[in-house]
């Protein structure tokens, strides 16, 4: 029950909250801002704020320039495609781990995770060796595998966690009136897992979107998705805060307004279910 | 219940992602190991001879190495602090009665989504540059020299800005461990006569501790591994001054090609995490048999 509070009290944690909160969110709102402006107002002294001619000439430039859209796509591809792949092999194993439970189960679960905590540094000798020699190095195809993998334990046990809020009878029923395991499985349990799989769906096209670690050490210029691109930024020539803001905004834009949405899930998927 | 035949069909579906795993995590462990026992460098081919514990000393007693460290203890500890700390403030302050909850929350959390590359280079460029930076500007207009953030505290800004990017994570967790206190048990503790301090330190904290427990632990994992970050803003430098543990074994092996070194420092990595894993495995897993 909502406590009973005085709405001057209430006024004043209005005001706290929507400072702090305004403050947090400002570099974002700042880069959005400064994406519309010239380079010479990027830099005026004193800050220009709304009051500027609002161009979107650093959009077109940055395509012209470095063909972006390119960059864009095969972040699309990587994310997409590694969320797809691995949940098309995660989708069995927590079907097999949610309803027939075996005393591994846990085992395997807490396993799976163990792999996600493997610092990525210490396979990145062998991993980018590996790539080399199997032409993988600046490939889309290569960093699908990659990002499948490291995700594929956030995926499986977002699943695991859904599926085991769905009655096990249903299932049995199914089993009983003669639905064999493929059609138990694609008519059954997907049309009532649907939210939780979207949901752990968004979540891994927000983590593989934004994973900077794979991305910058086995791309380079053709294959390199927005986080690789961005960081070519960090070599500037001239004035470029109006160009970077416009690359900047294309390439976080999407991923924000996906992670709005997904904020519920977020807390799941990146606990394991320690909080709930 | 789960009969014979299911139980072989459960077998083999959780097949492909046990085997995959299995050979993510054995094949480039075993042969980081294996490379770390060899003297193997990218620039001078030819035969790659077996040298003990060679790269380990050298890795080892580099002065770099003792900077890597204490960087990234400084790098985690600072930006654990900043972001529970931070973090228990807002969830608490989120969690009172207030106008347009929704959407402070909504911003509160937009840091989090922002790809590490840009969020880095944002700040560096459009904030802490000494000339056209915001902060300079800000500086200049109360009569202040602009300070130069990278140049004087480059492993300062970066906790800075990590510490901006796993705000809204640490925020996110406390919140809904905030939610899920029942206000009754607050609401008896005020008739009772407990004061704010009182309430938070024997009420709130306790119900939080186990989400703090749990955003500690996550976090940490996730720290020791910084590396965009640091790519993008100072290149570990000046001299090694910003350069942590993840970003060193990328200098060792990527930039000076030495793969023997780089990884013996990546099996070093593995050790130092390890340790946070086990705590954190130890109490997901608690958790999985209520």
């Amino acid at each position: 029950m909502a406590r009973a509070i005085s709405p001057r009290r209430k006024a004043l944690n209005t005001a706290i909250a929507w400072t702090i909160g305004i403050m947090i969110f400002f570099p974002i709102l700042w880069t959005f801002l400064t994406s519309f402006k010239t380079e010479a107002q990027a830099i005026a002294d004193p800050p220009v704020w709304f009051l500027f001619d609002w161009t979107t000439e650093n959009y077109t430039t940055v395509q012209e320039r470095s063909n972006y859209f390119r960059h864009f796509w095969n972040s699309v591809v990587i994310s997409v495609g590694s969320t797809i792949i691995g949940l098309a092999i995660a989708i069995p194993a927590a079907w097999s781990m949610a309803f027939v439970p075996s005393k591994h189960t846990k085992n395997i679960l807490m396993w799976m995770l163990s792999t996600k905590m493997l610092p990525p540094v210490g396979v990145l000798v062998p991993i980018y060796l590996i790539f080399r020699d199997l032409k993988l190095l600046d490939t889309q195809f290569g960093l699908i595998i990659v990002l499948t993998l490291i995700n594929l334990p956030i995926i499986v046990w977002m699943l695991y966690t859904y599926f085991k809020e769905i009655p096990g009878e249903i299932l049995e029923a199914a089993r009983m009136d003669g639905a064999s395991l493929r059609s138990e499985v694609l008519y059954i349990l997907l049309p009532m897992a649907v939210p939780g799989i979207a949901s752990t769906m968004l979540l891994n096209i927000i983590l593989a979107w934004n994973e900077a670690f794979w991305t910058l050490n086995l791309t380079a210029a053709k294959a390199a998705p927005l986080t690789a691109f961005i960081a070519s930024y960090s070599s500037p020539e001239g004035l470029f805060y109006a160009k970077l803001s416009a690359a900047s905004t294309m390439a976080i834009a999407p991923i924000l307004i996906m992670g709005w949405f997904s904020q519920k899930q977020l807390v799941r998927g990146l606990t394991f279910g320690a909080v709930k | 219940m789960a009969t014979k035949a299911s139980r072989s069909a459960a077998r083999v579906m959780i097949a492909p992602s046990v085997l995959l795993l299995l050979g993510w995590m054995l094949i480039p462990l075993a042969l980081t190991l294996y490379f770390s026992v060899l003297r193997y460098n990218l620039l001078m081919p030819g035969a790659n001879p077996f040298v003990g514990i060679e790269n380990y000393t050298y890795f080892l007693t580099d002065p770099a190495f003792t900077d890597a460290i204490i960087n990234t203890l400084l790098l985690v500890g600072g930006v654990l602090l900043i972001t529970v700390l931070g973090g228990i403030g807002l969830a608490i302050l989120l969690d009172q009665p207030m106008w347009g909850q929704g959407i402070v929350r909504i911003l509160v959390i937009a840091p989090f989504f922002v790809m590490p590359t840009v969020s880095a280079l944002v700040w560096k460029n459009m904030f802490m540059n000494p000339v056209n930076g915001l902060f300079a500007y800000l500086a200049k207009a109360v009569g202040m020299q602009p300070f130069d953030f990278f140049a004087v505290a480059p492993l300062a800004s970066i906790i800075g800005i990590v510490s901006w990017q796993w705000l809204p994570f640490a925020t996110l967790i406390l919140l809904t461990a905030m939610q899920s206190l029942d206000s009754e048990q607050l609401e008896a503790a005020e008739m009772d006569g407990a004061g704010p301090v009182a309430r938070f330190r024997y009420i709130m904290l306790p119900h939080m501790a186990r989400a703090i427990t749990v955003v500690i632990l996550i976090q940490t994992i996730f720290l020791l591994s910084i590396f965009a970050e640091i790519l993008v803003t100072t290149n570990g430098g000046p001299g090694t001054a910003s350069t942590n543990l993840t970003f060193l074994v990328y200098a060792e092996s990527l930039l000076r090609f030495d793969v023997g070194t780089g990884s013996a420092g990546g099996v070093v990595a593995i050790v130092l995490a390890n340790i946070v894993a086990i705590f954190l495995m130890r109490m997901i897993g608690k958790n999985l048999d209520t």
